[in-house]
C-alpha cells in the first residue's frame, strides 16, 4: 500500500517555491500560468509518483516543461503591447523586488534556468543538468555565470 | 552558503498563493482529478474535518483523532489526490450547521461508506433508523441488525464510525444508560445528547 502523504501537503510544501521558479522563467501573469498547469499535471500523475521520489525537483521538472510550452505558445501568437500593458502589477513579486526579477528573466536561457532551479528551488547541479539537460558542471557554469552577470547588472545585490 | 541567497529572498506571496490555490481546487474538481475534498468547520463539538469523494461524504472527524492523522490515512485508504476544497463540502457544512442550532433533525446527504465493510458496515447503516432524541443500547442494535448476540461488535462498528454526527452513532449507549464510548471523546458524546434532548 501507498505511503503516500495527501497531495495537499505537496501544495503546501513546495507551491510558493514553485511559484518563484515560475516568476524567474516567466513574466508574473505567464508565471501564475505555468505554476497551475504545474500543479494539475503534478496532481494527475501524483499516485504514480514513486514514492522515494525527490518531490521538489519532480515539480520543477514540471514547471520547467510548462513553462516552455508558454513561451512557445507566445511566440507562435504574438500578444498586442496594449493588452500587455494592461496587466495588472499586482499579480507580480512585490514591489522592490521587481527590477531583480526583471534581471533575473533578461538573462539567457541557460543562465536563468540554472540560477532558478539552483538558487531559488535548492537543487543541487546533477539534478539541475537532468532538467536542462548537458553536464553537471556546465550548469554549475551556467549559474556561476548568471550570478556573475546579475551582479554587475543589479547593484542592490550587495557584496560579494 | 553566501550573500547569493539573500539576493533571491523575497516575501512569499501568500496571497496570490491562496489565489492559485482556489483556481487549483476547481481545476482539479473539472477534470475529475478531486478524488478527496476536505475542509474543517467549527462546531460545539470542537473542529470537524470533513472529507468527501465525488461519490458523497466519506469521513468526518474529531480533532482528537488527529486531523494530519486522518487525511494520511484517507491518502492511502482511497487516494493520494486529497486537496483542501471547501467547495464540494458546502452542502455538508450548511446541514451540520443547521443540527447544531437545533434546526435540522437529520441528514440529507450524499455518502460514500467505501470505509466501512462487513457487519461494521450494517450496522453503521442502521444508525439513522434511531430517531433524533432517541438512544438504543449496544443491544438493542445488535437486535436490530438480527445478531442479538454481536453486542461487542455493535460497539466496534460503533467505535469505528467514519461518519460521527451524521450516522448517529452518539444515540448507542450502555445498558445502564451511561454514555459509553465514543470517537470524538465522552464529553462530545454527552453535549450531542443534550443538544438533541433540549433543542
Amino acid at each position: 500500500m501507498s505511503i503516500k502523504q495527501p497531495f495537499e501537503k505537496v501544495v503546501e510544501e513546495h507551491g510558493g517555491t514553485v511559484l518563484r521558479v515560475c516568476r524567474v522563467l516567466l513574466a508574473s501573469h505567464d508565471a501564475d500560468d505555468a505554476w497551475s498547469e504545474t500543479f494539475l499535471s503534478a496532481m494527475r500523475a501524483y499516485p504514480d509518483l514513486s514514492d522515494t521520489a525527490n518531490v521538489e525537483a519532480w515539480l520543477v521538472t514540471i514547471a520547467h516543461r510548462k513553462a516552455i510550452d508558454v513561451l512557445r505558445s507566445r511566440k507562435r501568437q504574438p500578444v498586442p503591447v496594449e493588452a500587455l500593458t494592461e496587466a495588472p502589477t499586482t499579480l507580480g513579486v512585490p514591489g522592490a523586488d521587481d527590477s531583480l526579477w526583471e534581471e533575473v528573466r533578461a538573462l539567457p536561457d541557460k543562465q536563468r534556468q540554472a540560477v532558478a532551479f539552483h538558487y531559488v528551488a535548492g537543487l543541487p547541479y546533477a539534478e539541475i543538468a537532468q532538467i536542462i539537460g548537458g553536464t553537471t558542471d556546465a550548469a554549475r557554469r551556467a549559474a556561476a555565470d548568471g550570478i556573475r552577470n546579475l551582479r554587475r547588472n543589479y547593484p542592490g545585490g550587495g557584496p560579494s | 552558503m553566501n550573500s547569493t541567497d539573500d539576493l533571491f529572498t523575497t516575501a512569499t506571496d501568500a496571497d496570490a498563493l491562496a489565489r492559485l490555490h482556489r483556481k487549483l481546487e476547481q481545476a482539479a474538481e473539472d477534470e475529475g482529478l478531486l478524488d478527496v475534498a476536505y475542509r474543517t468547520v467549527d462546531s460545539p463539538v470542537g473542529t470537524l474535518l470533513l472529507a468527501a469523494t465525488p461519490l458523497g461524504l466519506v469521513r468526518v472527524a474529531y480533532d482528537v483523532e488527529g486531523h494530519d492523522r486522518v487525511l494520511d490515512t484517507l491518502a492511502s485508504r482511497l487516494s493520494p489526490r486529497v486537496l483542501r476544497a471547501p467547495k464540494r463540502l458546502d452542502p455538508v457544512a450548511r446541514e451540520l450547521e443547521e443540527y447544531f442550532d437545533g434546526r435540522r433533525r437529520s441528514f440529507d446527504l450524499p455518502l460514500d461508506l467505501s470505509l466501512s465493510k462487513g457487519f461494521r458496515l450494517l450496522v453503521q447503516q442502521h444508525l439513522p433508523s434511531i430517531g433524533y432524541a432517541q438512544t438504543r443500547s449496544y443491544r438493542q442494535v445488535a437486535e436490530l441488525v438480527g445478531n442479538p448476540k454481536a453486542v461487542r461488535a455493535v460497539g466496534t462498528a460503533c467505535a469505528t464510525n467514519p461518519l460521527p454526527v451524521v450516522l448517529p452513532c452518539h444515540r448507542v449507549l450502555r445498558a445502564d444508560g451511561t454514555p459509553g464510548g465514543y470517537a470524538g471523546g465522552p464529553a462530545a458524546k454527552t453535549t450531542l445528547l443534550n443538544l438533541e434532548a433540549t433543542a
